[in-house]
């Protein structure tokens, strides 16, 4: 439903209520002269192969049925073989090492075309960017043949849970876009508990709430530093932080204790440490996130007696409530395209995931269970993450939760794998 | 995005390079979690959480999505001012709860607004300000794990906690 087409690539993508067939790529050895390099193809292929997978819109054909097993790099595939065993694309690499470090040469094909759509030569100096140059060729392949923009050369940052479920020890943690182990840091200790992190549109920082000292407050951790700084740094609690599209300013909830602990929202300008408040109302302001024009905010109240999503100005005029159907409201995200916004909703016992478009119209339930939380957006707006919790007992089981990536056509739900229990996911832009 | 890679072989990865720690878990020192300790027997000690559990009351509950004081709530603290005047030199710090039926944000702000509730009554009772702190804990920290209504009741709470 969100596929264009590109002329060039020749692709078929067949939408059936939404459900789009995966298009079958086949995906030779990796190649490489010697130990180093042949491992660092393997890992490559096997990287490419489930990125592409799990995106729904292509699917690996079974290296077993492969006639060709030639490198493919420098020499005309036989597309006849690969039209036999029904590979619409056809992707070849090879590895090796050259002055300059691991240099990586791909070519990409259309079978039934018979050409060559895409080449690619890349080096980088050590073998510890090999899991982004898979990424790198992963979004490639995805951009020549989809038309739309890649999302694999990504992050996600997260809140990684484990204990007790009343004494929950709780680490900003963060991992590549695939969940892969070896992507895998904490980046807090769990001395304190974190909440709610959020990627800048600059890629270097992330926004998120810390239990410092037992005080509630929105800090700011630079991951190029490791440095921590709080930015909320007034009596009363700060939470809720998003950054705004030019990541020069956070909006954020502040409940001052001059207005009775009520939370309005605030917009903090990062470089002059000034705060402007954009909402007084005398019910629970929170959540708010950016247009990707920065023009508008989109934030959940209980102004008008239950909690709805509204939008307003960035300058916090014009507020006008856009959700309408039944049911509790929260967790508003403005999708990176700018055409829908993302929520949770509660209704009936359950917690919904769904989209709407920003007036509101057209809402649609992408997920529903008991306890779902925290929809955040793929950079190119096709996907959510979000996490999923199970009900818990009084005996102190249950209660997991785990982060879950979904197609906004419903579609394609699957875990992404986190070493602990994992809550609050975020998504960067693309690298 | 070819782009981004080569401007990344230049500068090196920067997410690689940043200071995260790789430390196994820490203890969690949040201090929440001393809430509602149970009489361990034997005498108890004027003007202590043990005291204010055991003989008043440390908490109060609250209507799903609400920050009103029942009736009840405003009974008990009356009976927690009491007992602060009674011992002066005790200092406060009130948390404000929410049951898991919410988000995450909506259900901080209702914390802090279940605590600020708390903390007023008393202020307006006559406690000195001074004495007293607030904190919101959201749904974070649940008196009783469950997921059905009577566990939900008993988290949507304020509760009284003795910080000296």
């Amino acid at each position: 439903m969100f596929l264009s087409l590109n002329a060039n690539a020749a692709l078929e993508v067949t939408i059936a209520q939404g459900k789009v067939e995966p298009t079958p790529i086949a995906i030779t050895q990796i190649f490489g002269a010697d130990s180093d390099t042949a491992r660092y193809g393997n890992t490559l292929r096997q990287i490419i192969s489930n990125n592409l997978t799990n995106s729904g819109l292509f699917y690996t054909v079974n290296e077993d049925l492969y006639i060709q097993s030639d490198n493919l790099v420098e020499k005309v595939p036989r597309f006849e073989d690969w039209k036999l065993i029904k590979a619409q694309f056809l992707l070849s690499a090879d590895v090796s090492k050259t002055d300059k470090g691991i240099r990586l040469r791909m070519r990409l094909y259309d079978v039934f075309n018979a050409k060559e759509i895409e080449k690619l030569q890349l080096t980088i100096p050590d073998e510890n960017l090999i899991r982004r140059v898979g990424h790198t060729v992963s979004d490639i392949v995805y951009e020549r043949i989809t038309g739309e923009t890649g999302y694999f050369d990504t992050r996600i940052v997260y809140v990684s849970e484990i204990g007790p479920l009343d004494q929950r020890v709780k680490r900003l943690a963060i991992m590549d876009q695939d969940g892969h182990i070896d992507s895998h840091q904490f980046l807090t200790d769990g001395k304190n508990m974190v909440l709610t992190p959020r990627f800048a549109p600059n890629k270097q920082l992330i926004t998120y709430m810390e239990y410092k000292n037992n005080l509630p407050r929105v800090y700011i951790y630079n991951l190029k530093t490791g440095e921590r700084e709080i930015v909320g740094d007034f009596p009363g609690m700060t939470f809720a932080p998003r950054f705004s599209p030019d990541s020069q300013s956070v909006v954020m909830s502040f409940s001052d204790p001059n207005n009775a602990a009520n939370s309005e929202i605030y917009l903090m300008d990062l470089n002059t440490r000034s705060r402007s408040r954009l909402t007084n109302d005398s019910g629970i302001d929170t959540s708010p996130s950016f247009s990707p024009d920065g023009e508008k905010i989109v934030f959940n109240s209980d102004r008008g007696g239950s909690p709805q999503l509204f939008i307003m100005d960035k300058n916090g005029d014009n507020i006008k409530r856009i959700s309408k159907g039944r049911g509790v409201y929260g967790n508003p995200v403005w999708s990176p395209r700018g055409d829908l916004i993302a929520f949770t909703k509660l209704t009936q016992g359950n917690f919904h995931i769904g989209v709407m478009d920003v007036n509101g119209n057209n809402e649609r339930v992408i997920v529903r269970d008991f306890a779902l939380e925290s929809p955040a957006w793929s950079p190119n707006g096709r996907y959510l993450i979000f996490h999923r919790q199970k009900r818990s007992n009084l005996d102190g089981t249950g209660g997991e939760v785990t982060i879950h990536f979904i197609d906004i056509t419903g579609y394609n739900e699957r875990i992404i794998p986190t070493p602990r229990d994992g809550s609050d996911p975020a998504w960067s832009p693309l690298l | 995005m070819l782009k981004n890679l080569f401007m990344l072989i230049v500068a090196g990865f920067f997410l690689a390079s940043c200071a995260a720690t790789k430390t196994e878990q820490g203890g969690d020192t949040d201090a929440a979690s001393a809430s509602a300790s149970s009489s361990s027997g034997g005498e108890i000690t004027a003007g202590t959480q043990e005291d204010l559990i055991v003989n008043v009351g440390d908490r109060v509950f609250f209507e799903f999505d609400s920050s009103e004081l029942t009736v009840d709530a405003q009974a008990t603290l009356d009976a927690q001012a009491a007992w602060l005047m009674q011992y002066p030199d005790t200092n406060i710090t009130v948390e404000g709860h929410a049951d898991e039926r919410g988000t995450r944000e909506y259900n901080l702000a209702l914390g802090d607004k279940r605590a600020f509730s708390v903390y007023s009554y008393l202020a307006q009772a006559g406690i000195d300000t001074n004495r007293m702190e607030y904190v919101s804990w959201g749904k974070e920290r649940p008196e009783v794990i469950g997921s059905d209504e009577t566990a939900y009741s008993q988290n949507r709470r304020g509760v009284t906690l003795v910080s000296n």
